[in-house]
């Protein structure tokens, strides 16, 4: 039995389609990721997982069952604003929550033991968090955009603590735009315009798609250049990289501004990828 | 020109912000300041803009109105729209010809069809995209763009990243703070910053090389001190070098950095 089955999972907002016919199941023990632009669905899905919104087509099950107060109490739910209160100090936060879903309160974490939540440090408070979520011993994860603002190695610790959950079954779902973060998933998934496009590692999402890539002495020329040719270029450190560009259009505006450089065509990364997804059929 | 600071200290109050930065900001060069929450990055952007006066240290910048600057999670009037916001830097810039300038940054960001949007209704993408605009739209000799991408969608980060390389190339010196490294390595530079220190700092692929020893990847760490997550296995950093060594991320050199200062104490 999956933790998470969505399946042709649709939701309108009159005449506009925020999720259209998605497909997306999290097992036990298995970290998920969910990649998008904004608007594409993922916040909605996630409501729609967590039963905060009815579907118009489709099923969502928890733990085999429709989303109900009971599902609700085997999930931990982290959303990007974090869900604290502000004006409370984290062992009150820490004793609502647990009172909340009938548990005893856990101790607040290292640093985090006096003062009210909004005058602790971004990385504390999203700490209290995890810790509010997680106290339950919950069988399902959801965490919006988990480390936003955090620092690489405060990050790797938030991570080691996701992580741990997942050995012990945990399921977990997890929004972001990072692709660090991405990285740390066992399975990702793509959306676009409410449709699920991408499924799989890294390579599954990147598929075929290729970016140009201009090496030169003098970026800015080449720069200048191509986007003088109506082709949309990207600086990378010195190089110019264009996803999705045609590699002959490319050689022409450089030849046309009698620029010498060296042109090559390499698989995207997975962050233009999800850009070259996000604006195929439109912007 | 080369802006910058050398030996740069900052003291609020009792805490020591910032300690021996040095800087250059090249002419037409993408710098990245990347740090956590803390590590003095919006203290650094602030003295670069020229709004906080280092206690220590010299400072080669430019007059205050050839800076544009976007502080963190700012991005124009919330009560202005789109085009009254950018009719407002024209006029106090004195920009005659930023209309035709601004519609064509508008319409390669795709904010075009939002002018009259009010700010306050734009989504964050969006509304960093405007403020970006404002700042390079009178030309600054030097842009400072504090965390413009963090929260935002990629792409309107890869837009936001496009308005940072054109000011490049037009010869201004960028500076640009993250919380992340996949980000910070499209830029040309990259200081990394550590409770107010350097950590580590160059060309990415040169901080990547910098690194003592070998990161490997394993199923169980020999050292969990010195070992992070990436997916299902750990990476772990072996400053005595090792045979089974991967390519490291920039990610993970300044993790290994960052555990290396926290195990040494003070570098």
């Amino acid at each position: 039995m999956s933790a998470v089955e969505a399946r042709a999972v649709t939701r309108r907002f009159g005449d506009f389609v925020a999720v259209d016919r998605a497909d997306l199941t999290v097992e036990a023990g298995e970290v998920v990721g969910v990649l998008g632009a904004n608007g594409a669905g993922k916040t909605t899905l996630i409501r729609l997982i967590l039963g905060l919104l009815p579907v118009s087509e489709g099923t969502v099950h928890l733990f085999g069952r429709p989303p109900s107060r009971e599902t609700r109490r085997r999930t931990g739910y982290v959303p990007q604003g974090l869900g604290l209160y502000r004006d409370l100090t984290a062992a009150e936060n820490l004793s609502f929550a647990a009172a909340a879903f009938g548990v005893a309160a856990q101790p607040p974490p290292a640093g985090a033991e006096t003062g009210v939540v909004g005058s602790l440090p971004l990385g504390r408070q999203r700490q209290v968090a995890f810790a509010a979520a997680l106290q339950h011993r919950p069988e399902l994860l959801v965490l919006d955009e988990p480390t936003s603002g955090v620092a690489p190695l405060a990050r790797a610790r938030l991570w080691d603590r996701i992580r741990s959950q997942a050995a012990t079954g945990t399921a977990v779902l997890v929004t972001t735009h990072y692709m660090d973060e991405a990285r740390q998933a066992d399975r990702l998934v793509l959306m676009a315009r409410g449709r699920v496009v991408g499924q799989g590692g890294e390579a599954d999402i990147v598929g075929d798609a290729r970016a140009v890539v201009v090496r030169t002495d003098d970026w800015a020329q080449a720069f200048s250049a191509l986007e003088g040719a109506g082709l949309s270029a990207a600086l990378v450190g010195r190089d110019v990289r264009l996803p999705g560009a045609a590699p002959e259009a490319v050689h022409q505006a450089l030849r046309d501004a009698g620029l010498p450089a060296d042109v090559e065509t390499e698989p995207a990364t997975l962050e233009e990828a999800m850009v070259l997804a996000a604006r195929q059929g439109g912007p | 020109m080369t802006w910058g600071v050398e030996g740069l200290g900052v003291s609020l109050g009792q805490s020591q912000a910032l300690d021996d930065i040095t800087l250059d900001l090249p002419a037409g060069r993408v710098t990245a300041v990347v740090g956590g929450d803390g590590a003095g990055k919006t203290t650094l952007l602030r003295v670069l803009a020229g709004l906080l006066l280092p206690t220590r240290g010299v400072t080669r910048l430019p007059e205050r109105a050839q800076v544009g600057y976007l502080p963190a999670r700012a991005g124009g009037f919330r009560d202005l729209t789109v085009a009254e916001n950018l009719e407002f830097v024209a006029s106090v810039c004195r920009l005659p010809d930023a209309k035709r300038q601004a519609d064509a940054l508008l319409e390669r960001t795709g904010l075009a069809p939002f002018r009259r949007r009010l700010a306050r209704d734009l989504s964050g993408g969006m509304r960093q995209k405007l403020g970006v605009i404002m700042a390079v739209l009178p030309e600054p000799a030097l842009l400072v763009l504090d965390e413009p991408t963090t929260g935002i969608d990629p792409g309107s980060r890869a837009d936001l990243w496009h308005l940072m390389a054109l000011a490049a190339a037009r010869g201004a010196a960028v500076a640009v703070s993250s919380a992340y490294l996949d980000e910070a390595e499209r830029a040309a530079w990259v200081l990394v910053l550590h409770d107010g220190r350097p950590l580590l700092a160059g060309p990415p692929d040169r901080v990547k090389a910098s690194l003592p020893g070998s990161v490997v990847e394993v199923d169980v760490p020999a050292d969990p001190a010195r070992a992070w997550r990436r997916g299902p296995r750990w990476r772990e950093w072996r400053p005595g070098g090792d045979p089974a060594a991967v390519e490291p991320g920039l990610e993970d050199v300044v993790i290994a950095a960052a555990l290396a200062a926290a195990a040494g104490g003070e570098p």
